[in-house]
This record gives C-alpha cells, structure tokens and sequence, in this order.
C-alpha cells in the first residue's frame, strides 16, 4: 500500500498531458490580472470613483473654463484623493481576497507571477477610471491647444503614478498586517503622513530652521513623499512657481524646469519600483 | 505519498506543529482528525506550499515540498472558507483555474449532479454559503489530480448534496486517487476513511488504520474510538 517514491508507479494519463502544457510567465500574470481586473472593474466603489472624477472635471470644466488654472485644480484634487481612494480601496480588497488569494497559491503557479498579476488586476482598474473620469469631460468639451494637452497628460500621469505606487504600499500593508481591522488603519495612517502630517513638518522645519541653508533637506523631504514629488512634477510642467510651494521652489532653483521635471518623474518612477519590490518579497516569504 | 519528519512550525509565541512526523499512503483516504488549533490546517497548508515549515522535511512522491511550483499541478484543493471574488461568476472562476492549469484534463462531473449548472452563471455574491461550498468543491475537482486536499469538505452542505460529494471521494480513491481530509464529522470519516491520524498539541497521537484504532480502543463506533484515544491522551 505504502508507494512513496516508489518507481514502478505509472504516470497516470492525466499527468503527461498536463506537463506537456507548461504555462509560461507572462500569459500566468496576464491571465490571473485579467480576472481579477473583471472583478474589479464590476466593483461599485470603481465606479462611483470614476463617476467622482467625472462630476469633479466636468464641474471644473463647466465653471471655471478649461485654462491652466482648472487644471491646477483638478491636480490638486487628484493629489490628495488618488492616494487616499487607492490605499483604502486596495487595503480592503486585498483582505477579503485572502482566501481567493490562497485558492490560487494552491495552483502550479509561482508566487511571484501570481503577484504581478493580483497587482496589475487590482491598480489597471484603478487607473482605467482615474483616466476616463478625468479625460472624458476634457473630450467632450473639446480641447486643441496643445500645453494643454501636455499639461493633461502630465496630471493623468501623476495620478497614474500614485495609483500604482500607491496599490503596491496597499500590498505591503495587507501583507505585513494580518489584522485586517490594524491593516487599515495603517493606510489611513500612511495617507495622513503623506497628505497632511508631511506639510505641517515642511512648515515646521522651515520656521524651525529659517538661518540654515534647507534646500538639501527639503529635496530630500520631497524625494521621501511621493505625494509632493507628483505635486512638484506637475507643477515644474505646468510652470507656476507662485504655487511651487517651498520643496517645489527648491527644486526649480536647484534643477531647472526641465531638469527638475525629469529628476521627479524618474524618482516617481522609482517609487513605483520600491514598494512593489518589498510587496513581491513579502508575498514570497509570507505564510497563509 | 506524502512523508513528514519533524516538521515544526511556529507563528509567533504559539508552536502549532511540534515535530510531526507521518506518512500518508497513496490510493488511500486518510483522515486527519483532532481538536482545534492541533494544526491540522497548518499541516494542510504545508503540503500545499502555502505555509513553510521552520524545521523537518515534508517529501511529495519523494521529491521535497520547497520552491519548485509544479507539483501542485497533481493536487487538487477544497478550502475550509469558500470565499471568491464577489463579482465574478462561479463559471469565470473555473475558467481562471482551468486556464492556470493550462486548460488539460478538464472532469467537469460534478457542477451537474449538485444541479449547479445554472448557479455557475450568477455571480459569487449572490450566491447562498452552501452554494459557494458547492462550488468550491467543484472547483477541488476539476482536474482528476492525484491527490485531494479537501479541508472540512461537507461543512455547510445539504444531505443531498453532502452524499453526492462523498460518492465521488469514494470513486476518486476507485481510481487509485490519494485523499487527505480533515472532518468534525466522524461519521463521515468512519464512512470515508482508511487511515485516520490524529493529531494534537502539534503532534502525531495515533496513525494507523481505521479499523486497527478501533479495535485498539474496544469501540466500534468511531466517534467513541476517538474519544477513548482522547481521554487515554489526557490521561498519559
């Protein structure tokens, strides 16, 4: 009866044809993303997030007319209700997955690809309805000027860019966080910090240290908030100095328009890079 | 089929498996029966990779349970909790898992005689719990695998539906299929099982056949088998 390892064991049928199908790498991500974005995309919280976007562009659009300064807006909006909108929502969905999530981790897949998939499942929609809530009102209204298409471009970026920076800190912490009720109040908190608390210290720091030469410390500031650095991308693009603030002023100074508009992209980027690294070493070493 | 030498675990300050050592049989059903948080889930969660022990080897077919994916490709799955993504339907979820399985070997012989055919088209949410359990296990045994992992298989099921269930775990181990369960219910493992093992504190108390257990124990019904085990335990 006891046949472990032993060698006269036939294969059953099944088993041959299975291995002979491997499944490679990438169509494993695209295929567990393009589930799970299904899901997603059907979710009501999607949207009435989209929906959210698309009264806040149109309303803009409507009464303060299409120029900079409406953009300036939005941005400003964007900023602060992107971050926030994805940590909860990704937070929340990632605990009531977990058991989907384990389903899965029960298949002949690697956990590395089954995350990649689970994150891109869950950020795509998220960016899919910050770009059609935003962009279509803009569509509908008609807008030829090109900065302005530039300067759309730049903010639909942004917010792009915090969608997924921001899902992947929304794996960590479900990851880390085994409570789902102290997961959540970990996004809250990591909101806070990013949103609020940061530019009360930037105030502090600045009255505190008002002799001192603070422009590296500030630059460093902003490299550590991704929320600032999109808000100084953006602004370096949109070239309103007026409304930098001290950390964008900082960086213009130091970096130029251009320049400085590069440098915040390319740490933005690496702020994507970051937290999907650490989420990807925690969904691989975590015990479910 | 599968073999285990001194596996430990630890989550924290609790020691959930302490040295477990057993073997489990292949074409046969072996039950793993014992009180709660004895760590049956964890040892459940160990063959499927889910969970890495701290210490001790745990081999399927002889190969190491480590970093190497495939051979879940010949385990087929029933978790206790049958939760799924709210919005997609029950028949989108078995396409998702036939497609990571790379769609061979498809045995669909279960959604018809649980009369599931037209639930598989609403979405999960709506769905009752019993009917999530349902598919759930349709889901366990899509594949025809060689071995089934099924975690507490009929609880929340309706008689009918429960027996339909047990009727294909006793046609599976026909096949020469290995099952592993875990149950309350030890009528049903007296109906279902081989082997019985049972676990507690984290380790093996009693491994062996069913039938063997209960002689040794003076009872023929199971439930007083396990209980005289449990109080001989307490006793030692």
């Amino acid at each position: 009866m006891n046949a472990e390892g032993a060698f006269g064991v036939l294969p059953l049928p099944h088993q041959a044809a299975e291995r002979s199908l491997p499944v490679r790498s990438t169509t494993v991500v695209l295929k567990v993303a393009r589930y799970q974005a299904r899901d997603v995309l059907r979710s009501r919280w999607l949207t009435l997030y989209g929906i959210f976007f698309l009264a806040v562009t149109e309303g803009l659009l409507r009464f303060a007319g299409g120029d900079a300064r409406t953009i300036l807006s939005l941005a400003n909006i964007v900023l602060y209700v992107v971050p926030l909108v994805t940590l909860v929502f990704a937070t929340v969905y990632l605990y009531n997955a977990r058991e989907f999530t384990e389903l899965l981790l029960a298949q002949p897949v690697s956990r590395r690809r089954l995350f990649f998939g689970l994150y891109l499942g869950l950020s795509g929609p998220l960016v899919v309805a910050l770009l059609i809530g935003v962009s279509a009102p803009f569509a509908a209204h008609g807008f030829d000027e090109p900065a302005q298409r530039a300067m759309l471009a730049a903010l639909l970026g942004a917010g792009a860019a915090l969608t997924m920076i921001f899902t992947a800190v929304a794996f960590c912490i479900a990851l880390w966080c085994d409570d789902r009720l102290k997961g959540l109040g970990v996004a809250i908190g990591v909101w806070m910090l990013c949103a609020v608390v940061y530019d009360g210290l930037v105030m502090a720091m600045v009255a505190a240290f008002a002799d001192y030469p603070l422009e590296r410390a500030m630059l460093a500031l902003t490299l550590a908030n991704p929320i600032d650095l999109a808000r100084v991308a953006l602004l370096l693009q949109l070239d309103v100095s007026a409304l930098m603030g001290y950390t964008g002023a900082v960086f213009q100074q130091f970096l130029g328009g251009s320049i400085g508009t590069l440098v915040a992209a390319g740490a933005l980027s690496l702020w994507v890079v970051v937290p999907v690294a650490l989420g990807v070493r925690a969904f691989r070493n975590k015990d479910f | 089929m599968i073999v285990a030498r001194g596996l430990r675990k630890r989550f924290g300050a609790v020691e959930v498996l302490r040295g477990l050592d057993l073997r489990m049989a292949r074409g046969r059903v072996t039950a793993i029966v014992g009180p709660n948080g004895a760590g049956k889930t964890t040892f459940i969660k160990s063959v499927l990779g889910l969970t890495r022990p701290d210490g001790g080897t745990l081999t399927f077919d002889g190969v190491a349970i480590g970093n190497d994916d495939a051979y879940r490709a010949r385990i087929g799955y029933m978790p206790q909790i049958a939760r799924f993504p709210e919005h997609l339907t029950g028949a989108e979820l078995l396409d998702l898992l036939r497609d990571l399985r790379g769609g061979g070997a498809v045995t669909e012989r279960l959604a018809e005689p649980l009369g599931l055919e037209s639930e598989l088209r609403k979405k999960l949410r709506v769905l009752s719990g019993g009917t999530r359990q349902k598919v759930n296990a349709v889901a366990a045994f899509l594949f025809s695998p060689e071995l089934y992992v099924l975690d507490e298989p009929t609880a929340g099921l309706d008689p009918v539906s429960s027996g339909i269930l047990k009727a294909r775990i006793v046609s599976e181990r026909a096949l020469g299929h290995t099952v592993l369960l875990t149950s309350h219910i030890m009528s049903e493992i007296d109906e279902l099982a081989d082997d019985v093992i049972y676990l507690a504190d984290g380790r093996v108390r009693y491994a062996g056949a069913l039938t063997d257990l209960k002689g040794a124990m003076g009872h023929m019904n199971l439930e007083r088998a396990i209980a005289e085990l449990m109080r001989r335990e307490a006793a030692a």
